[in-house]
């Protein structure tokens, strides 16, 4: 299965999701968030998590049913989609417009020494995305596919859901906040005017 | 033929009137016997999203993600779920998310099923050790002046709060 897993993270990810300043982005703990928070220089419209792991998926569908007149991004690992994955299902009854959903898949485990996740050995998101009735998925192992998950994920008439294979080049460091009071507050005065 | 839950129809739909005209516009739940009134109204009501789970702890991370875009919402649950939500209240907590679930209780008065007691008897000390707010409602009396109470500690203090509908208010599931 490694054969398939030679794009890096740190230049696919940025891509793919281009300009961030038009998104509300929703990031799952570890790598996802690093991702994340480094292109957008953790700004105000990007809700990073170290923890509840699991929820990023469910916080990005919240946000979306909430904002339809706004693109809301969810970026998450395989591990943390793993988690919950059956939030792929209330997703997909819902199939907000507004959504996407970037799962960078790595087949690992990289915050706790790179153990195989259950993507290394055989499952396979997109077929769980597929079967949990999200009209758009699209699975991208290839540089040459990349445009074409910038368009789904950007310009998709429904919910979307691209899994990104990656190698396991760690994410993009940076410092971002772990306060999660002040990035609400931050998040939800640019958005809403109000704390 | 008298319900299961016979009796919480009026409770229930003045407690659904009070949940939208405090502006609640999202309701995520798994489905739940002692919230039947309350799933179906938010089903049949035009203006609200009405979300079935697939487990308690989406709930609570769809709350928060409404309240970043300005929405208010409600879990509904029943008290086995709170056990499948512990992990995720970390993100209520951390965040300060203004926060209402509304529990039916199972395991406690009356229970017929043993299955239901562990939890039953798990739900206050957990939510509190989480740092919610417990309220209970034991009469049909106590429902909206309670929820109401709930509502005003999350959306004015910024506070999580799990209101318990007791199982003398609900009754006891025959088994």
């Amino acid at each position: 299965m490694s054969d398939d897993r030679s794009l890096d993270r740190k230049k696919a990810v940025p891509v793919i999701v281009g300009d961030p300043k038009d998104l509300l982005i929703v990031c799952g703990l570890a790598g996802a968030s690093k991702d994340m928070a480094h292109l957008t220089n953790d700004g105000d419209n990007i809700f990073t998590m170290a923890g509840a792991m699991g929820g990023a998926t469910a916080m990005g569908l919240g946000l979306a049913l909430s904002r339809p007149d706004k693109k809301v991004l969810v970026v998450t690992g395989d591990g943390e989609l793993l988690m919950n994955v059956g939030t792929l299902a209330t997703v997909g009854i819902l199939k907000p417009a507004n959504l996407s959903i970037l799962c960078v898949d790595n087949g690992h485990y990289g915050e706790t020494g790179y153990q195989e996740s259950h993507t290394q050995r055989g499952v396979n998101l997109e077929l769980i995305a597929q079967g949990s009735a999200i009209p758009n998925t699209r699975t991208i192992d290839r540089e040459e596919q990349i445009p074409e998950a910038k368009k789904i994920l950007r310009d998709s008439n429904g919910t979307s859901f691209i899994l990104l294979k990656v190698n396991t080049e760690p994410p993009p460091s940076i410092k971002r906040s772990m306060d999660a009071t002040e990035r609400k507050v931050a998040f939800r005065r640019a958005l809403l005017g109000i704390a | 033929m008298m319900s299961e839950y016979g009796g919480q129809e009026t409770w229930q739909e003045d407690l659904y009137s009070l949940l939208r005209s405090n502006g609640v516009k999202l309701f995520c739940y798994v489905p739940d016997g002692g919230h039947k009134t309350l799933i179906n109204r938010s089903i049949e009501d035009p203006e609200v999203i009405s979300v079935p789970l697939t487990t308690e702890e989406e709930g609570v991370a769809m709350c928060a993600g409404a309240h970043l875009g300005g929405t208010k919402s409600v879990l509904l649950m029943q008290s086995s779920g709170v056990g499948n939500c512990v992990n995720m209240f970390a993100l209520i907590k951390n965040g300060q998310f203004p926060f209402v679930t509304v529990v039916t209780m199972r395991g406690e008065f009356g229970e017929m099923n043993p299955w239901q007691v562990p939890m039953g008897q798990g739900v206050q000390p957990v939510v509190e050790a989480m740092g919610m707010h417990c309220l209970r409602a034991e009469t049909p009396e106590e429902v909206s002046p309670t929820v109401q109470a709930a509502l005003d500690m999350a959306y004015k203090s910024n506070q999580s709060v799990a209101v318990l509908l007791t199982q003398k208010l609900i009754g006891a599931k025959p088994f």
